[in-house]
């Protein structure tokens, strides 16, 4: 077979359906035997939040600004009809009738698939993330990271 | 026509069907054929596509109340 072909994909966004589109991507691309990385920056760096308490030890905005982002990919808010908080709560009612995997399961198949999850330090010291609250098994990087992999990728997305 | 392994992906949405594909064809040998069964209504042009881009051939794609058959055979 020739040379793997590469997918980029930057998830920018930090709403449930626009990261579901990133990883139903970046998972399909991986069965055509794409090497993936999807690069998590700003809101999409929630994506990859646990959903656990934990008390890193943050400054005063820090702590702030991890209140007021979701914790996870399960508490991501839509981008259109979240009707605070029933929106989610149906199309996840929907989702389960027609077969179509959560978000949370759609991340753990990636893993599963060696897809590269790398998050962006950047902006995790923008909004006070810190490693330990994000998913294990995840890489860190900066642009540079993202352009190494990107200047040959045959898919390059920004979601 | 000699089916190796079958995979039953009925009631499987995108982008399951081709993922699970995928890993099975994984677990053949070249020139072993596989039958995927699928009920998502994409599949027919998730499977024509993928098997032509990564060097299987789709030997035969038919479709019954709704229920989707192919046979691949491993390139």
């Amino acid at each position: 077979m020739s040379e793997q072909k590469k997918t980029n994909i930057i998830l920018f966004s930090g709403d449930y359906d626009r990261a579901m589109a990133a990883y139903i991507i970046a998972n399909g691309a991986a069965a055509y035997d794409h090497k993936v990385t999807i690069f998590h920056t700003f809101w999409g760096l929630n994506a990859l939040r646990k959903d656990e308490k934990l008390r890193p030890s943050k400054t005063f905005m820090e702590k702030m600004f991890g209140k007021m982002m979701p914790k996870g990919a399960e508490n991501l808010p839509l981008s259109k009809m979240q009707y605070a908080g029933m929106g989610p709560k149906m199309i996840k009612n929907v989702m389960k009738k027609h077969n179509a995997m959560p978000l949370d399961d759609l991340i753990s198949m990636a893993q599963e698939q060696e897809i590269t999850l790398l998050a962006c330090t950047m902006t995790m010291d923008l909004l006070g993330l810190k490693e330990e609250e994000l998913l294990d098994d995840i890489e860190y990087g900066g642009v540079a990271a993202y352009i190494a992999e990107g200047e040959d990728g045959a898919i390059n997305l920004f979601i | 026509m000699n089916i190796t392994k079958t995979l039953d992906a009925k009631g499987l949405a995108c982008p399951m069907p081709i993922v699970r594909t995928k890993k099975a064809i994984d677990e053949v040998n070249p020139g072993e054929v596989l039958e995927v069964v699928a009920t998502d209504a994409g599949a027919k042009s998730d499977l024509t596509a993928w098997t032509n881009s990564s060097g299987h051939e789709l030997l035969e794609a038919k479709e019954e109340d709704g229920v989707y058959t192919f046979y691949v055979q491993k390139g």
